[in-house]
């Protein structure tokens, strides 16, 4: 009785949240302590910053598209919101506040508060669109931002910020700096993102999108999900959940944004091009619809690969999409996955009889 | 079936695993200088790393066999993106890197610059010409003119050459390159009184009508048409002028070399188009010619252009740089980074290349050296 206990304990534990945050952190406590000791090469210190960002665009893309279940292709278009904002505040908050995470942690408020009210233009189309419909114009939405993006120029002198469409007509005085310069992008910021700050930020990714999911709202907008009419039917405002589902999403994304966008001394608005979105995309469906700790793990490792595989040269990316298809293969395919399954129970599983043993030890003490 | 398919893609992925691992079997000496280089070899802008990978290699192979200082070269991939871009340099450090060569692309190299000039490694770019790169960093120098200086010589040449009248620019307002030579173009030649009549802009290299640009500056009557664009959307453009039957003189930037070896393209199109490019491959000089010889011979003639020029000069430079100060395979990158800018920046160090005899750098890490005019007569460089 108590050892079938343990095991209901133990397959809840699996599904639950606990082990989604406890991975999280266990994580970082390892990679921050070896990072402070110095035994990170400088590949992987160099990874850890642009994880925390694509974890939390993961999570959150995932909210719309597994969740919420609407296809959205334009979400690198909210990073660049994110990035966008979130350079120009720390440029411009320099002065003021020269504690680093404090003015980090604005810029991605700030960030985040601008994608999400750029989210709000975006979501009048979302609430009278579905499926792949909805899918074009996120991918419209990504373009023009990216487009916007290319002919925006802010600058700052001594009689304060101009703003202006073309470099001429930004009428700088004398001594002023450029903070965004159209195509040239954002140049000169500061590198103030960190571990740690990644690490926060994704904590709190989690703590709003799992709880999300498990409230109220979150049964909502899945039942909204499952059938739409039936969720009508039972008096779910559509227009609510929508919009909260999709801000919520837009939201995180500008704030990953703004910690991507401060790990390196310039960004441009090409970075956030389709690709991205795209790439945000094969985080989540690799992950698994809906699963948020697959939506992490699969954005950590995608990240890595293509850096592992540098030793393979003019194969790197050939090498790279095979891995992608065969993965995707054996996780998802409805007849592949038992294969792999009973491979594993039949073949790998019994070669490690040491852990089994050991556990039986202490479930007998 | 699954599992054949699964077994089939399996052996194929370790088939590949080997063919990659065999062509990275070089023995690493201990002796070797070791340069990191930093380009795209894959994606949009492969062509231009590529090249200036395989000019860097035929420079290094001919260093190596004079003896005395012996280069090891180590091009990674950046895609032309920062942020890969910073992976590949920093996977370039775990190799214990000395020297850094590249980036190949401005957007990337922009990025990077920021990570050496903090980390202390000399970093010498082929072709990233914004001024973005060296400003404020004094370990960045650049082998190509900056997008400005670019700007201002052409505004120079056209005025000085008396090429027309009325101007017309036509730019990409996406891309740094295109938009900073641009504006630089325009803000000269307003200054040296001359009658800019239209800025006509596209967004996009993937652009294919041009008809609604060219008709804007037919209408503004300009006689000449300065293209400061890449040689795709230039060789598009080109025939829709030719259609129209709208013949100003057309006067390229360095990014419109190249556009004679594209594939499909009608040379005859190109006829009178005059361009700046520092590298002429039918030039007679010797030095010139053995390059294109070894070129041609190991990589074949697609990719001899200015890129794979600028890059075989910037191994050359590195290498006068390092014989002058004694580098050795053991001298820590630091200490490299200071005797290295030293040298650059001092008033006797000059570099004779294919892009230009007497080349000097400035104290900012920008090149000064004579622009170079081409036209294209009878499907070829003539040098003017």
């Amino acid at each position: 009785m108590a050892d079938k206990m343990k095991k209901l304990n133990f397959k809840k534990f699996l599904k639950g949240n606990a082990l989604t945050y406890l991975m999280v952190i266990v994580a970082y406590v390892i990679l921050f302590v070896m990072q402070t000791l110095g035994l990170l090469s400088n590949s992987l210190s160099g990874f850890l910053v642009p994880i925390c960002a694509y974890v939390v665009m993961a999570v959150s893309l995932n909210l719309t598209v597994g969740i919420m279940g609407e296809l959205s292709l334009g979400h690198a278009g909210f990073m660049s919101v994110g990035a966008y904002t979130g350079a120009v505040c720390s440029a411009l908050l320099a002065d003021l506040i020269p504690f680093a995470p404090l003015r980090l942690a604005i810029a991605m408020v700030g960030g985040g508060i601008l994608a999400g009210l750029v989210s709000l233009i975006v979501v009048v189309p979302v609430l009278r669109l579905r499926g792949d419909y909805l899918a074009i114009v996120t991918l419209a939405f990504g373009e023009i931002i990216r487009n916007i993006m290319q002919v925006i120029y802010i600058g700052k002198d001594a009689n304060g910020v101009h703003f202006a469409m073309s470099e001429g007509a930004l009428n700088m005085a004398e001594g002023g700096k450029m903070i965004v310069r159209g195509p040239m992008g954002v140049v000169g910021i500061q590198k103030i993102s960190t571990l740690t700050m990644g690490f926060i930020l994704v904590m709190i990714t989690l703590v709003v999108v799992l709880n999300l999911i498990r409230s109220r709202q979150g049964r909502a907008i899945m039942a909204m999900r499952d059938n739409r009419i039936a969720a009508e039917s039972v008096g779910i405002s559509i227009a609510k959940y929508k919009i909260m589902a999709f801000v919520t999403s837009a939201v995180l994304a500008g704030a990953a944004g703004a910690l991507y966008a401060m790990n390196f001394s310039s960004i441009l608005s090409k970075k956030f091009d389709f690709n991205t979105s795209i790439l945000v995309l094969v985080f989540v469906v690799l992950g698994g619809m809906g699963n948020i700790r697959g939506s992490i793990i699969a954005a950590a490792a995608l990240t890595i690969l293509p850096e592992l595989l540098r030793e393979y040269a003019d194969y790197r990316m050939l090498v790279y999409a095979i891995v992608l298809i065969v993965v995707m293969l054996v996780t998802n395919n409805p007849k592949i996955k038992p294969m792999a399954t009973k491979f594993w129970e039949e073949k790998i599983a019994p070669k490690l009889p040491k852990k089994k043993a050991k556990e039986g030890v202490v479930n007998g003490k | 079936m699954y599992k054949k398919i699964f077994a089939i893609m399996m052996a194929a992925a370790m088939m590949l695993t080997c063919l990659a691992g065999c062509g990275n079997d070089k023995p690493a000496s201990s002796a070797t200088i070791k340069i990191g280089g930093i380009g795209p070899l894959t994606g949009d802008a492969a062509t231009y790393g590529i090249a200036t990978k395989q000019g860097a290699e035929i420079a290094v192979a001919e260093i190596n066999a004079k003896g005395g200082i012996q280069f090891e070269l180590n091009f990674q991939d950046d895609e032309a993106d920062g942020e890969k871009g910073v992976n590949a340099y920093n996977a370039l450090k775990d190799w214990d890197m000395q020297i850094l060569y590249g980036c190949t692309t401005t957007g990337s190299c922009v990025a990077v610059a920021g990570e050496t000039y903090a980390d202390r490694y000399f970093q010498l770019t082929p072709s990233a010409s914004s001024t973005d790169v060296t400003n404020g960093k004094d370990n960045v120098f650049q082998m190509c003119f900056t997008d400005p200086n670019q700007g201002i010589a052409a505004a120079d040449y056209v005025k000085a050459n008396n090429l027309g009248t009325k101007l017309a620019v036509l730019y990409n307002n996406s891309d740094a390159y295109s938009t900073g030579i641009a504006n630089a173009f325009v803000a000269r030649a307003k200054e040296l009184g001359m009658d800019v009549v239209a800025e006509v802009t596209f967004p996009d290299d993937k652009n294919t009508d041009y008809s609604t640009q060219l008709n804007q500056a037919k209408d503004a009557g300009a006689d000449m048409m300065f293209l400061p664009i890449y040689y795709t959307p230039a060789s598009l453009m080109l025939a829709q002028a030719k259609d129209m039957g709208y013949a100003p003189t057309f006067f390229g930037a360095d990014g419109m070399d190249g556009i004679l070896a594209l594939e499909g393209f009608d040379a005859s199109l190109a006829e009178g188009l005059m361009l700046m490019t520092p590298f002429n491959a039918t030039a007679t000089d010797t030095r010139t010619q053995n390059f294109v010889k070894a070129y041609t011979e190991k990589y074949g003639a697609d990719l001899l252009n200015q890129f794979a020029a600028d890059g075989y000069d910037c191994i050359y430079a590195i290498y006068e740089a390092c014989q002058k100060n004694g580098i050795t395979a053991e001298s820590k990158p630091e200490e490299i980074c200071e005797k290295l800018i030293a040298t650059f920046t001092s008033a006797d160090f000059t570099i004779d290349g294919l892009t230009g005899s007497g080349m000097s750098w400035t104290t900012a890490g920008e090149i000064s050296k004579t622009p170079m005019v081409v036209e294209i007569v009878n499907g070829a460089y003539e040098t003017k």
